[in-house]
């Protein structure tokens, strides 16, 4: 066990399943970087930042496949390699990109199983970096896992942390069906400390970061550290916080979430994506459907505006959750009355 | 070029099913028992059994809208097919396709395609799955005119030449992309856009089943030399319209009628080795009843066939879940 960066543990993910098992293979732009450069380096980049990094040196040109900048053919050709025998892991850069290939995404890989009545598997990971917080705007700055979510047929994973990021990139290259791996930008100089064996974390299980008994917080990826921090300042005031990764939106553990929310009567929601339609409004519906009677208090959403995302940093940092907008969420949630009409 | 007696019985009874397929689905279409779309491939029939005649259950194949001659030349099942398009449980997709999404891996079909241009794409995953695993295959995409014009197939022809993978591009021509007319539609030539992406070119007349046989073959044998994916122009003619129930107001008058009476690939494939002596008509005779009974008993059994239960709506959406 060292202290490994989340860059590292995805990196040491990816290497110890491509020395496992010889049909997982990795394509994208750059991943290896510098093929066809002047310089005749061809392991110059490993991935626009690095994540790849050194793959390309221990798998060789016909395990790490840089491709020309074309979404659609070759997140295509990963589908199609992965229902023909391959186990692809197809880095598609910033998860923005996805308006070039989406159909690949959505009508091909996604519905193989089901349209051809159970006959195919399509084991495929196509991994892709997401959120605000880089300056990048709005054309690199989404967090689209709502998108992926919606539709039946992929499964989509948010690490929170480098520990959670390498058990759960092994279980999403094990996996027999497309599997969307989430990374956050921002976090991948975040360090903590990461076994350096190999290990699995299912799908499906949600993780219970912090328990309390007043408040349930749910939130995804980079939103469960601004959660643990904000709960840890609200422990101080003597508010106990249960904090719910559910570190998969599909499939989701709602299960945790509801008996979570049984026992606080309270729920606060972190979710970094667009405030329409996301995981945020998801698990509002479940909890309204399915718990309604054990709520003491109204559900609550800690949201970016229903806005691109902005380039300038005043207001990018207005843009996203923080841990102060989960604190004062979580005292307003507290502080709630009933108040009987006349 | 020879071609073996046994692959040309195989190749004349598998256009004669394709056919008769087919005009069972026009009729069987109209009495309204058949849900959803269906967009019928007669006429050109010769293009995918020209090309499967070089292909072996190893070698992968992805389809268009216009997939059931496809199928059918790769070896699926046309009782599986049939039931498949009438929406009954013991269809080759359990129901849960239809005529625009029959697939079946076991013997490399891997799908018709409800999206323009979605084969391309698939078909170079497939190419480097045979190229990575050394199995020795190669993958074709068949698409249309009107796909050869989707980002997805222009850049497929990129990354296939890029990755040197065993591809081959089947552009099956029949000069209508739906309703619109390649001429107005496809800029430049097939020919040019082979050349652009460094890519060898072969073209052929899809009503001439030995043409295609021989031009596909020459094709096949490249890609799956390690030479790298080439292209094959296939110019044919569409019998029925863009899709069932299409009047084809578009088309001229008599178009049709001409491409039926002189470019029938049936037609002239009987021609062709009958007055070459290699077959009787007898023997082709025989081959025509077979198939009747065989469509027949499959249009009954598939009007016959459970429908799926309310349990199979939600099976198979993932592996394990």
């Amino acid at each position: 066990m060292s202290k490994k960066s989340f860059r590292q543990a995805i990196n040491e993910a990816l290497r110890q399943e491509m020395r496992r098992d010889p049909t997982v293979i990795l394509m994208g732009e750059d991943v290896a970087g510098g093929r066809g450069g002047s310089a005749n380096t061809q392991d110059a980049w490993g991935g626009v930042l690095g994540v790849t990094k050194g793959l390309y040196e221990e798998f060789g040109e016909t395990r790490v496949l840089d491709t020309p900048i074309t979404e659609a053919s070759y997140i295509g050709a990963a589908a199609g390699a992965a229902v023909t025998g391959l186990r692809p892991v197809a880095e598609l850069m910033f998860v923005d990109f996805v308006g070039c290939c989406l159909d690949q995404i959505m009508n091909q890989a996604a519905k193989f199983r089901y349209m051809f009545g159970g006959k195919a598997r399509t084991p495929l990971v196509i991994r892709a970096m997401y959120g605000a917080g880089f300056n990048a705007a709005a054309q690199h700055s989404q967090a689209l896992y709502p998108l992926f979510t919606h539709i039946p047929g992929l499964k989509v994973v948010i690490p929170s942390s480098p520990y959670e990021a390498k058990g759960l990139l092994i279980s999403a290259i094990r996996d027999d069906d497309p599997v969307i791996f989430l990374e956050n930008k921002v976090m991948y100089d975040v360090e903590e400390e990461v076994p350096d064996e190999s290990y699995a974390i299912p799908f499906g299980e949600a993780n219970l970061t912090r328990e309390g008994d007043d408040v349930t917080i749910v939130a995804f990826g980079r939103m469960v550290g601004m959660a643990n921090e904000a709960a840890d300042r609200l422990a101080k005031k003597g508010i106990g916080c249960t904090v719910i990764d559910p570190r998969t939106t599909s499939p989701l553990d709602s299960e945790t979430i509801l008996e979570c929310v049984a026992d606080t009567g309270r729920l606060v929601i972190v979710d970094e994506s667009s405030p329409r339609c996301n995981m945020a409004t998801d698990i509002a519906a479940l909890v309204a459907e399915e718990a309604f009677d054990t709520l003491r208090a109204p559900i609550r959403r800690v949201v970016p505006p229903h806005t691109p995302v902005p380039f300038a940093t005043v207001l990018e940092t207005l843009y996203l959750p923080s841990v102060e907008k989960i604190e004062a969420a979580v005292t307003a949630t507290m502080n709630y009355r009933v108040t009987e009409k006349v | 070029m020879q071609i073996a007696r046994e692959t040309l019985l195989r190749s004349y009874r598998a256009m004669r099913t394709i056919r008769m397929f087919e005009e069972r689905l026009h009729v069987e279409f109209a009495t309204g028992e058949i849900p959803g779309f269906v967009h019928l491939y007669c006429g050109e029939e010769a293009s995918a059994v020209g090309v499967c005649a070089n292909l072996t259950d190893n070698d992968t194949i992805a389809s268009t809208h216009r997939g059931h001659g496809h199928c059918i030349a790769k070896g699926v099942e046309v009782a599986g097919m049939m039931a498949e398009i009438y929406g009954r449980s013991t269809g080759v997709c359990r129901g849960k396709g239809g005529s625009m999404h029959i697939a079946d891996l076991a013997c490399g079909m891997l799908g018709a395609n409800g999206i323009v241009g979605g084969g391309p794409p698939l078909i170079c995953g497939a190419a480097l799955s045979h190229k990575t695993l050394r199995d020795g295959g190669v993958a074709v995409a068949f698409y249309g005119d009107g796909a050869s014009n989707e980002g997805t197939t222009l850049e497929s022809l990129n990354l296939a030449s890029v990755w040197q993978l065993p591809a081959v591009f089947v552009v099956e021509d029949n000069g209508y992309g739906e309703a619109t007319g390649a001429s107005f539609a496809c800029a430049g030539t097939q020919k040019a856009r082979a050349a652009g992406f460094g890519m060898p070119y072969i073209e052929c007349d899809g009503s001439d089943y030995f043409a295609v046989h021989e031009a596909a073959g020459e094709a096949i044998a490249h890609a799956r030399a390690g030479k790298g994916p080439i292209m094959l122009h296939v110019h044919l003619q569409r019998w029925y319209g863009h899709f069932e129930g299409d009047a084809m107001t578009y088309r001229a008058p008599g178009e049709v009628a001409e491409a039926k009476r002189d470019h029938d690939c049936l037609k002239l494939f009987r021609e062709r080795v009958t007055q070459a002596g290699l077959f009787e008509d007898s023997v082709l005779d025989e081959v025509d009843a077979a198939v009747t009974d065989e469509i027949e008993a499959a249009v009954l059994q598939a009007k016959d066939d459970p429908l799926p239960q309310s349990a199979d709506l939600l099976a198979d959406v993932y592996v394990r879940y």
